[in-house]
C-alpha cells in the first residue's frame, strides 16, 4: 500500500473485505427498515385525511388515499373552535418565543463573560432549578397570586428561560465571541450596552435561530400549561382543542349536524381526526426542514463543553 | 457560608479591586435583572411555597398563616392504598423507558455514522428526526387511531388476516409497551443527533490506523466509536436517572383510560389529580407528594453522578 486509505475516501471500497461488505449492506438494510417504520405511520395519517369517510371507517386506507376527498378538511375549516385554537396557539407561540429568546439572550451574555464577578453562583442558581423544583402546586399558587390565572400571560410568563437553552447559549457566546473582541470595542469607547447591541447581537444570529425554533416548537406543542392555568374556552390553544376531539372523542354535534345517517356521522368523526392531526402538525413540519441544519449545529455547540 | 468566605478577598487592596471589577461591569448586571427577577418569582418562590407540604394549607390563612403539621402529609401518603401502585407504576414505566430507550439512539448513531452516501444519510436523518416535532396530543391521538379496535390500522391488518382485531389501548397489559415504544419511535432520531455530533469529533487518524492494522468496520465500531461515545452516554444516563420519577405527565395523562388506570397512574398524574382536579383541592397533600418526588430525584442524580465519576471519570459535574 502506497498511501493510507483515508476513512472517507472511496479507495476504501476497493479494498473492503467481504465481512465489511456484508456488514455495510445489512447496515443499510436496517436503516431503511427503521426509516420506513418512522415514515409509514405518517404517510398513513396523511393518506387517511385525504380519503372519504367511508373508506376510513371501512379500514380500506393503507398507503394511498382511497376515494380522494377533502371532506375532513372542509368540516374543520367550518369549525370555529379549531380556528380559534389555531389563532390562540399562533399568539402564544409568537409572543412567547420572543419573550423566551430575549430573556435567554440577556441572561446568557453576562454569564458568558469570564470577568463577571459572581458568574458561577448565578449560573448555579439557574442550573439548580433543573435539578429541583418547588413542584406543580406551589408554582400554580404563584401564578394564581400574581393574578395570571385564566389570562394569556399565564401561557407566556412562566415559561421564561429554558435552562438547557441557557446553557447552550452561554457556550455559544463563550466559543464564538473572543474576549479580545469585547476588549477592542471597549477601547473604542463602547460601553457594555453598546457592545451587546452592536457586536454581540449581530454575532448571535445563529443561536437566536436555534433558540427560536426550540421555544416555538415547545409553545406550539404543549398543552400542560393551558390545562392547569386556563378555564376560558376562548383562550384555549389548539392542543387543548385537539385533546377534546382526538382523545376525549367529544366533537361538537353542530359539526356533524348536516349528516343524518349514523354510520356516515361516525365515519366523518374518524376522518376529521386525521385531518386535524395534519392541520395541527403542518406549521411545524413546514419550518422544520429549513432550520434542521441550525438545530443540529445548536446541539453540537451545546455538547462541546 | 463557606462559599462567601472563599469569595472574599484577603486584603483591602484586593477588595477594592474586586469592587472595581463589579463597578466596571455594572451594565452586565443590569442585563441580568429581568432574568433574575423571573428566576426568583417563577422558580424560587415556588420552592419557598413548597413549605405548605409541612402545613395544613388553607387559602384563608395563606402560606405562612396555615398551621404546621410536621410530616403528617407525608405519612398520609405512605399509608395510603395509592402509595404502592403509584410508586411501582412510576418506577416500572421509567426504568422500562430508560433501559429500552437508552441504547437505541446510540445504535442508530453508530449505524448512521457508517453511511457515507450523503443523500441517503440526510434523508434517513430528516425522516427520523421528524416525529420529535409532533406534539404529544397528536402522538397519542395517532396511537388511538392506529390501534382503534374497529377502524384502526391494526384492525385492518387483523381483518385482512381474518383474526380478531385487538383492543390494545383498552388493554392494561399493553399500556407500558405502547407508552415506551411510541416514545422510542418519536425520540430515537433526535436523541441520536448528540451522539452523531460526538462521533464526528473522533480523530480520523484512529480509524486510519485501525484500517492499516486490518480492523473490520465492526471492530472499529467496537474499539474506537463506542469508547468515544462513552463519556457523553454516561452524562446523558446520569441526567435521565435523575428524571426517573419524572415520567412525562403530558403523555401518561393523555393515555390514561379508566381501564388502564391500575398501571398508568404515576406520581405526576396523581399529584395533579389530588391538587387540582379532586373536589377537595388538597394543596398540602399534593405538594408533599411532589416534594418527595423532587427530593428523591435530587438525591438520585447526586448519587448516580458520584458513581459515574468513580467508575468512568466522567460525570455531569
Amino acid at each position: 500500500m502506497t498511501a493510507l486509505p483515508s476513512y472517507d475516501s472511496n479507495i476504501n471500497k476497493v479494498n473492503e473485505s467481504r465481512v465489511d461488505r456484508i456488514f455495510m449492506s445489512s447496515n443499510t438494510g436496517c436503516l431503511i427498515i427503521i426509516t420506513l417504520v418512522v415514515l409509514l405511520p405518517l404517510i398513513f395519517i396523511v393518506s387517511a385525511s385525504f380519503s372519504s369517510s367511508e373508506a376510513v371507517i371501512a379500514g380500506k386506507v393503507t398507503l394511498f388515499p382511497v376515494d380522494f376527498s377533502l371532506q375532513g378538511y372542509q368540516t374543520i375549516f367550518e369549525h370555529k373552535k379549531v380556528w380559534n385554537g389555531f389563532a390562540n396557539s399562533l399568539f402564544y407561540t409568537f409572543f412567547g418565543t420572543i419573550f423566551n429568546v430575549a430573556m435567554t439572550i440577556i441572561a446568557a451574555y453576562p454569564l458568558s463573560r469570564q470577568d463577571l464577578v459572581g458568574r458561577r453562583i448565578i449560573t448555579f442558581a439557574f442550573i439548580f432549578t433543573m435539578l429541583f423544583s418547588g413542584g406543580l402546586i406551589p408554582t400554580y399558587m404563584v401564578v394564581r397570586d400574581l393574578g395570571l390565572l385564566n389570562t394569556r400571560l399565564a401561557m407566556i410568563l412562566p415559561t421564561g428561560i429554558g435552562i438547557f437553552n441557557l446553557l447552550i447559549t452561554i457556550t455559544f457566546f463563550r466559543t464564538t465571541i473572543p474576549p479580545e473582541l469585547i476588549e477592542a470595542s471597549r477601547i473604542d469607547g463602547a460601553n457594555d450596552f453598546r457592545t451587546f447591541r452592536s457586536i454581540v447581537l449581530p454575532l448571535a444570529r445563529p443561536i437566536i435561530a436555534v433558540l427560536a425554533l426550540f421555544y416555538a416548537v415547545d409553545h406550539w406543542n404543549t398543552y400542560f400549561r393551558a390545562l392547569i392555568y386556563l378555564k376560558d374556552q376562548e383562550l384555549f390553544p389548539l392542543q387543548l382543542v385537539l385533546r377534546e376531539i382526538l382523545i376525549q372523542n367529544s366533537i361538537d354535534a353542530s359539526m356533524l349536524i348536516d349528516i343524518e345517517d349514523l354510520v356516515a356521522r361516525e365515519g366523518l368523526r374518524e376522518l376529521l381526526k386525521y385531518s386535524l392531526i395534519v392541520v395541527a402538525s403542518v406549521p411545524v413540519m413546514i419550518i422544520y426542514p429549513f432550520v434542521q441544519r441550525h438545530f443540529v449545529k445548536g446541539m453540537m455547540i451545546g455538547s462541546v463543553k | 457560608m463557606s462559599f462567601a468566605s472563599r469569595m472574599r478577598p484577603p486584603n483591602r487592596e484586593a477588595r477594592a479591586k474586586l469592587w472595581l471589577r463589579i463597578r466596571r461591569n455594572w451594565q452586565l448586571y443590569v442585563l441580568l435583572i429581568l432574568p433574575l427577577a423571573w428566576l426568583i418569582v417563577f422558580r424560587y418562590a415556588p420552592m419557598y411555597g413548597a413549605q405548605i407540604a409541612f402545613r395544613q394549607y388553607s387559602p384563608a390563612f395563606g402560606i405562612e398563616g396555615s398551621p404546621w403539621v410536621g410530616l403528617a402529609n407525608f405519612t398520609r401518603f405512605f399509608n395510603s392504598p395509592k402509595f404502592e401502585p403509584v410508586i411501582v407504576n412510576t418506577l416500572v414505566l421509567s426504568f422500562y423507558s430508560l433501559i429500552a430507550g437508552f441504547p437505541i439512539p446510540i445504535i442508530l448513531a453508530l449505524s448512521l455514522n457508517q453511511v457515507k452516501a450523503r443523500l441517503f444519510r440526510n434523508s434517513v436523518q430528516m425522516i427520523t428526526y421528524a416525529p420529535h416535532f409532533i406534539s404529544t396530543v397528536v402522538i397519542v391521538g395517532m396511537l388511538f387511531q392506529f390501534l382503534h379496535p374497529r377502524v384502526g390500522f391494526t384492525a385492518s391488518l387483523a381483518n385482512a388476516m381474518s383474526a380478531r382485531p385487538p383492543n390494545w389501548m383498552g388493554d392494561p397489559g399493553a399500556f407500558r409497551h405502547i407508552f415506551v415504544w411510541s416514545g422510542i419511535w418519536q425520540g430515537m432520531g433526535f436523541s441520536a443527533i448528540i451522539y452523531l455530533a460526538v462521533l464526528s469529533t473522533i480523530d480520523p487518524a484512529l480509524h486510519e490506523a485501525a484500517v492499516v492494522d486490518g480492523a473490520s468496520r465492526l471492530q472499529r465500531i467496537r474499539y474506537i466509536d463506542i469508547p468515544g461515545l462513552l463519556p457523553t452516554a454516561m452524562v446523558l444516563l446520569v441526567l435521565s436517572t435523575g428524571q426517573v420519577l419524572e415520567v412525562s405527565f403530558e403523555k401518561v395523562y393523555l393515555m390514561q383510560t379508566p381501564l388502564n388506570l391500575g398501571v398508568s397512574e404515576v406520581i405526576n398524574t396523581y399529584v395533579y389529580k389530588v391538587g387540582l382536579l379532586s373536589p377537595i383541592l388538597d394543596f398540602s397533600y399534593s405538594t408533599a407528594i411532589g416534594l418527595l418526588q423532587g427530593l428523591v430525584g435530587l438525591a438520585l442524580i447526586v448519587a448516580v453522578n458520584y458513581l459515574a465519576r468513580r467508575m468512568t471519570q466522567s460525570g455531569v459535574w
